[in-house]
């Protein structure tokens, strides 16, 4: 794990295991640097989640990485393929769920998934066969009753699964979302998130996500990547920064009906000497590690202190 | 490979083609223009071409049929990818392997097939309002050269307007000057009573080139005698329209390659919000 952005972050993934891999990553507009030397690697199957508030340069570091941007410096690999130059054949093994899809508001949800599959099926191999079946797929995301419907009539959740429908009809072998379950409902949200660990455990798909729901990303990802001012601020498990990053746990108890809560450094030398004092007049005793919402803000405000 | 893309980009176009029938949005823009095309011919069908007995009306029709082969190739495919690009389609396209070259074809299917389905609503109904349309065999082989140079005179560049301008709410911008064209260019109303000048304008179109070949496929050769020069001038339109096909086939593919480039998410995003702020569609 690192938390400086001088270096590179999942730099320990093997060359020949790496999906993705950025080097020194830069892009300016005009005079305004976006990205200032990001550097990181996914491996095959994991879950990346690309974390950071607003302006920090996530979805211009996964639109460089779609082929969708030219970026002013670095070096990028996907696919072992740069995207700048990636052509028909590595776009059939990417797929793509932006934020702002509104189109072919006409078409059916069936008749669409199975047009967009036919560009796929040249790209079959021995191990991976394209497309995704429609039916298949539509059971898949939950679309099945809304197979005739028109596109423009799906509810702003349905819409959504669809965009992600549309991005794996190719079984892509990496996945770029970009905020999958915006105005999800919980069991939607849950639902997707069963669809994302079946993508990788099953198709051992790579997936590179960018949220800004902190709860999503500790459930799904196995690597987080946080952006701030054009750097990586900090990269590893959910686990790992929460641990790093802050180090006071909360401790909540009660004795003789009263609440208590604390925080300490050490939580378990603090709890060993509570048990000490009350023994068995303490009751409800909850640990509560910082979460990685806890560690995220501390890492942007630590950031944007710093740039002040 | 390719002969796959081709498939899909031909199967995109009836898909496509079939929804504009099915929606009644979009029934409405077949049946406008053709409702207020009959109008005014209906209206004209007693008047006659100046110096003959021949009927206005019957005259004006077959100008009409050239005006609506420009206008697909030119509103009609600026305005289908302006739509396509604000919404999303075409970045969808971008994100599909062989999607954009799919999505071309598909484009190219949709707008012949409306053009024709605009076509016959307008030539059926047509034949029974006026009198003296026929189309003898030299006609149908004017058809045939005339009727695909008009759509590689005007698709392209159709997809050049569409591709230079972002939004579709500046579609206005694009209809005035091509409406100051048609007034010009002999389709309403003969281009020999326009001043010197204007006639050498209307000449550069394409459109007065190709109300000229449809009347030249419709109407008696006599009738030849009442435009400029008194003859169809069939080797003047083709090389004109041939021309504009040189043009616009050059700066298309430069034009459309630019523009898609510079497709990505955060473009959509930001042409969306552009769009809710003004008030959306």
């Amino acid at each position: 794990m690192t938390l400086t952005g001088e270096l590179g972050a999942g730099t320990d993934v093997p060359a020949g295991e790496r999906v993705i891999d950025v080097h020194d990553l830069q892009m300016r507009y005009g005079t305004k640097d976006v990205l200032r030397g990001v550097s990181f690697a996914a491996r095959r199957g994991e879950v990346v989640a690309l974390l950071g508030p607003n302006g920090a340069g996530k979805t211009t570091t996964i639109e460089i990485l779609e082929g969708f941007r030219m970026r002013s410096a670095g070096e990028v690999r996907v696919l072992d393929t740069d995207p700048a130059t990636g052509g028909e054949h590595w776009r059939a093994r990417i797929g793509v769920v932006l934020q702002s899809w509104r189109d072919h508001g006409k078409w059916r949800v069936r008749e669409l998934l199975g047009h967009l599959g036919r560009y796929y099926a040249p790209y079959a191999t021995a191990t991976i066969s394209r497309p995704w079946p429609v039916d298949d797929l539509l059971a898949t995301v939950g679309l099945t009753e809304h197979a005739d419907q028109r596109v423009m009539r799906l509810s702003g959740g349905q819409r959504r699964r669809l965009d992600v429908a549309i991005g794996i009809v190719g079984r892509p072998e990496l996945l770029f979302l970009d905020e999958p379950t915006v105005g999800f409902d919980p069991a939607a949200r849950r639902e997707f998130h069963d669809l994302v660990h079946r993508l990788t455990d099953v198709d051992d798909t790579t997936i590179l996500l960018t949220t800004h729901d902190l709860d999503e990303a500790e459930k799904l990802a196995d690597r987080i990547v946080i952006l701030g001012g054009g750097r990586i601020i900090a990269d590893g498990s959910a686990d790992e920064l929460s641990r790093r990053v802050a180090g006071e746990a909360e401790i909540r108890w009660t004795r003789d009906g009263q609440r208590f809560v604390h925080s300490a450094a050490d939580a378990t030398r603090f709890v060993r000497e509570l048990f000490r004092q009350y023994g068995d007049d303490i009751d409800d005793l909850e640990v509560r590690r910082n979460s990685l919402e806890d560690t995220y803000m501390k890492l942007v405000r630590d950031l944007e202190g710093g740039a002040r | 490979m390719n002969v796959a893309v081709f498939r899909s980009g031909v199967a995109r176009g009836g898909i496509e083609l079939r929804q504009s029938l099915t929606t009644v949005s979009d029934l409405w823009t077949y049946l406008f223009p053709s409702i207020l095309l009959l109008g005014t011919i209906f209206f004209m069908r007693d008047a006659h071409v100046p110096g003959t007995n021949f009927s206005l009306g019957a005259s004006t029709l077959p100008s009409t049929f050239g005006m609506g082969l420009a206008f697909s190739g030119l509103m009609t495919v600026a305005q289908l990818l302006m739509v396509d690009r604000e919404d999303g389609t075409l970045l969808r396209a971008k994100a599909t392997p062989n999607g954009m070259l799919g999505y071309l074809i598909g484009k190219v299917v949709l707008v012949g097939g409306m053009c024709a389905i605009g076509f016959l609503l307008q030539l059926v109904p047509g034949l029974f309002i006026v009198d003296g349309l026929h189309v003898g065999p030299t006609g149908w082989l004017t058809l045939l050269w005339l009727v695909p140079l008009a759509f590689v005179a005007t698709m392209p560049l159709g997809a050049v307007i569409g591709s230079l301008f972002e939004s579709p709410r500046n579609m206005g911008l694009i209809m005035l000057p091509i409406i100051g064209l048609v007034a010009i260019s002999g389709i309403f109303y003969p281009i020999t009573a326009m001043p010197g000048w204007l006639q050498a304008v209307a000449q550069c179109s394409p459109i007065y080139w190709l109300g000229l070949g449809m009347r030249s496929v419709f109407l008696p050769d006599s009738l030849a005698a009442v435009e400029l020069t008194h003859s169809w001038r069939h080797l003047a339109t083709f090389g004109v329209l041939a021309l504009w096909s040189v043009l616009g086939l050059t700066l298309a593919p430069a034009v459309l390659r630019r523009m898609a480039r510079r497709e990505s998410g955060s473009a959509v995003a930001a042409r969306r919000d552009r769009a809710m702020a003004s008030g959306g569609r």
